[in-house]
């Protein structure tokens, strides 16, 4: 807490800067307890565990990168103040501003001019000498910052995206899908009502109208991605519980008077849960590459890999071409995007109820 | 049927309004017209310039209700205009909304409708070939080929295409545009290019399914039995049975060619209505912005009233209610 300490200088813009990295901190450690719990309780289910097993057996390098991926975005979402750093061969200084654990893999003030190729020991325009010569194992973008670093810093825009997106449209399609299955006639036109119109205005359009109008910024695109994906998420949940109704046991517990919530809760809910997560994997490479698209027609989320490929759009006009920056980010946005199409795939077959009957 | 088509048609009017209403809340309550104006003019500018801004274009009314004359609100306004297709003018440049749609029109038309062509029949075509080798290493490796083509984003394709194509083979030229016939298509030959080999991933993988489902029914073992040869089971039988559940995927997307592909064509230069949408973000075009998704969600109306009758003509088993 010296942040005040230092005087007026240090403005209120310092304390939401300090306010912001610790809420990132709070979330990121509830987001590693949350899993950690989940799986902790699924851990005897049969049904979880043989489908993890089997997922384990088929797909193990997509699983591996994928955790790869999460490890590298958790670790960038974890920063804190303080600290000593090595600076330019000189001594160390003290850290002033949050720094995640990936940043602090890379000096403070790791830095150049403006463009250098990967590993090269001068610059790329006027051949000056490097700060750090031969130390940028990806080069620099025009603003001399080390593309290593911002690919990495990358992975955690885009879990965010698909993440923070997921949690709105999961439990918006949640509800509504599973209102619209259960309680039928009303709530279903009315349901059916809502998702029709939403699904008639085409899909960018509407994401590009909703950005526009709501701003620019991390929140507002999540939640434009949001409003356009969750209807066709609302659509499987609502046949789904349509289906689920009509089994022998929900019409037991109904026989036997118990509440709609609590037949919604312990009958219906459960028996959507596999929907729940091969949906989350399909959902997920699509907003991402949304948010390229996004990040192309200028309204996308800042430090995402769409960015750094639209920034990088008229470096291969140039002579001598300068690729690193191009080919670094969207290698990331690739291999990310496969991995979790392949990774999805094997989910549905490991995770599909009809599958599911026969290995029991 | 005649029946069954007014039916449809009511409630694809009906949602239709939903669309209104939505894009009223969205443009005139979350963004007032204040901010459409301050947008427009900047955040420094007086008052006065505000308030004359609103009233050149139409947005100095009250937004739901006017003592005086209840018909003078932005709510009636906005339906009147919409449902009149009399759009107004741009907020960015005050050229009237219609004239850049009709514009906008005929080249987004000279990329789409190739593209679509083109992009069905190859995509049908592939799809065919890879579920006659189902459970073989080429149908292996063909979905594995598609989920490759669906995990890279569009713009690497672009970006890519442009490059190689464009600047180092120098076969096409990079971007641009001119409708006379003679040097169309080489302007059009790399969007084309780009389109169909981003859109073939998922598609070729959707037909796949379809064929395959269709492959595994007991007609297809009918008429193996009987001595059918492959090709004539895959052509006659599959193919045809196949269409029906390709036939909703086709017809919904052809309302769409009109409003063009916002990417390929801001990417390579073409001014249709692509172009208008992106010109309308850049420049906080909202009354333009308004209109096309407006006029998209029309088109898929249209379009969806389209797919249902086509079932029913296709489809013998389809009974209407």
């Amino acid at each position: 807490m010296f942040w005040w300490t230092r005087g007026s200088a240090c403005s209120e813009a310092a304390a939401l800067a300090m306010e912001a990295h610790v809420l990132s901190n709070v979330v990121t450690l509830l987001l590693v307890g949350g899993g950690l719990g989940a799986l902790w309780r699924v851990r005897h289910d049969v049904v979880w565990r043989t489908a993890g097993r089997e997922l384990v057996r088929r797909r193990p390098v997509a699983l591996a990168v994928v955790g790869l991926y999460v490890l590298v975005a958790l670790c960038d979402s974890y920063a804190w103040v303080g600290g000593r750093e090595a600076v330019d061969g000189g001594d160390a200084v003290a850290v002033h501003e949050p720094r995640s654990v990936i940043d602090r893999l890379f000096p403070a003030d790791f830095a150049e001019k403006s463009y250098s190729a990967p590993l090269a020991e001068h610059e790329f325009y006027g051949g000056a000498a490097l700060r750090y010569p031969g130390r940028h194992v990806l080069g620099t973008d025009i603003l001399g910052r080390d593309v290593l670093h911002l690919t990495l810093k990358g992975a955690r825009v885009a879990l965010l995206i698909g993440g923070f997106t997921s949690l709105i449209v999961i439990p918006l399609a949640l509800v509504f899908g599973v209102a619209a299955g259960y309680f039928g006639r009303r709530v279903d036109d009315g349901v059916f009502f809502v998702m029709s119109t939403l699904a008639s205005m085409p899909g960018l359009l509407l994401l590009i109208a909703l950005i526009m109008v709501l701003g620019r910024g991390t929140l507002q695109v999540c939640l434009a991605l949001g409003v356009t994906s969750w209807v066709g998420f609302c659509r499987v949940v609502r046949g789904e519980t349509l289906k689920v109704r009509e089994l022998e046991y929900v019409q037991a517990a109904a026989a036997l008077g118990l509440s709609d919530l609590r037949i919604i809760v312990r009958h219906v809910l459960p028996n959507l849960t596999h929907l729940v997560v091969i949906t989350f994997v399909l959902l997920f490479s699509g907003l991402v590459l949304s948010e390229a698209v996004l990040s192309w027609l200028g309204i996308g989320i800042d430090g995402s890999w769409g960015q750094m490929i639209d920034q990088a759009r008229d470096e291969l006009s140039r002579d001598p071409v300068i690729w690193w920056n191009l080919a670094a980010a969207s290698t990331a946005l690739f291999a990310l995007i496969l991995t979790v199409n392949v990774l999805g795939d094997a989910l549905r077959d490991v995770l599909d109820p009809r599958t599911l009957r026969e290995r029991l | 049927m005649i029946a069954y088509i007014v039916r449809r048609t009511l409630y694809g009017g009906v949602t239709v309004l939903g669309v209104l209403v939505f894009l009223f809340v969205l443009f005139f309550s979350v963004t007032t017209p204040d901010d459409i104006a301050r947008r427009a003019l900047g955040e420094k500018a007086p008052p006065e310039a505000l308030a004359q801004w609103k009233v050149n274009h139409g947005y100095d009314k009250p937004a739901l209700w006017n003592p005086g004359r209840p018909a003078d609100t932005l709510l009636v306004e906005h339906f009147r205009r919409m449902l009149t297709f009399d759009f107004g003018r741009s907020d960015a440049d005050d050229t009237p909304i219609a004239d850049r749609l009709r514009r906008g029109v005929g080249p987004s038309l000279c990329l789409t409708v190739p593209l679509f062509v083109i992009g069905l029949a190859l995509g049908i075509a592939l799809a065919l070939f890879v579920a006659f080798f189902r459970e073989t290493y080429i149908d292996r490796a063909g979905v594995f080929v598609c989920v490759l083509a669906m995990s890279i984003s569009m713009l690497l394709y672009i970006i890519g295409a442009q490059y190689l194509v464009g600047k180092l083979l120098r076969w096409f030229p990079i971007s641009g545009f001119d409708a006379s016939p003679d040097v169309l298509l080489r302007f059009l030959a790399l969007p084309l290019l780009v389109g169909i080999l981003s859109g073939e991933g998922s598609s070729v993988r959707f037909y796949r399914t379809v064929f395959v489902e269709e492959m595994s029914r007991d007609y297809v073992r009918t008429a193996r039995a009987k001595g059918c040869s492959d090709g004539r089971i895959m052509w006659h039988h599959v193919l045809r049975n196949a269409a029906i559940p390709i036939l909703t995927n086709v017809i919904i997307a052809i309302p769409f060619l009109f409003t063009g592909s916002i990417l390929l064509e801001s990417f390579f230069g073409i001014p249709g209505l692509g172009s208008v949408t992106v010109d309308a973000i850049n420049g906080n075009d909202f009354a333009t912005l308004r209109t096309m998704v407006y006029i998209g969600s029309l088109l898929f109306v249209a379009g969806q009233i389209l797919t249902d009758i086509s079932y029913v003509l296709v489809d013998p088993r389809v009974r209407l209610q």
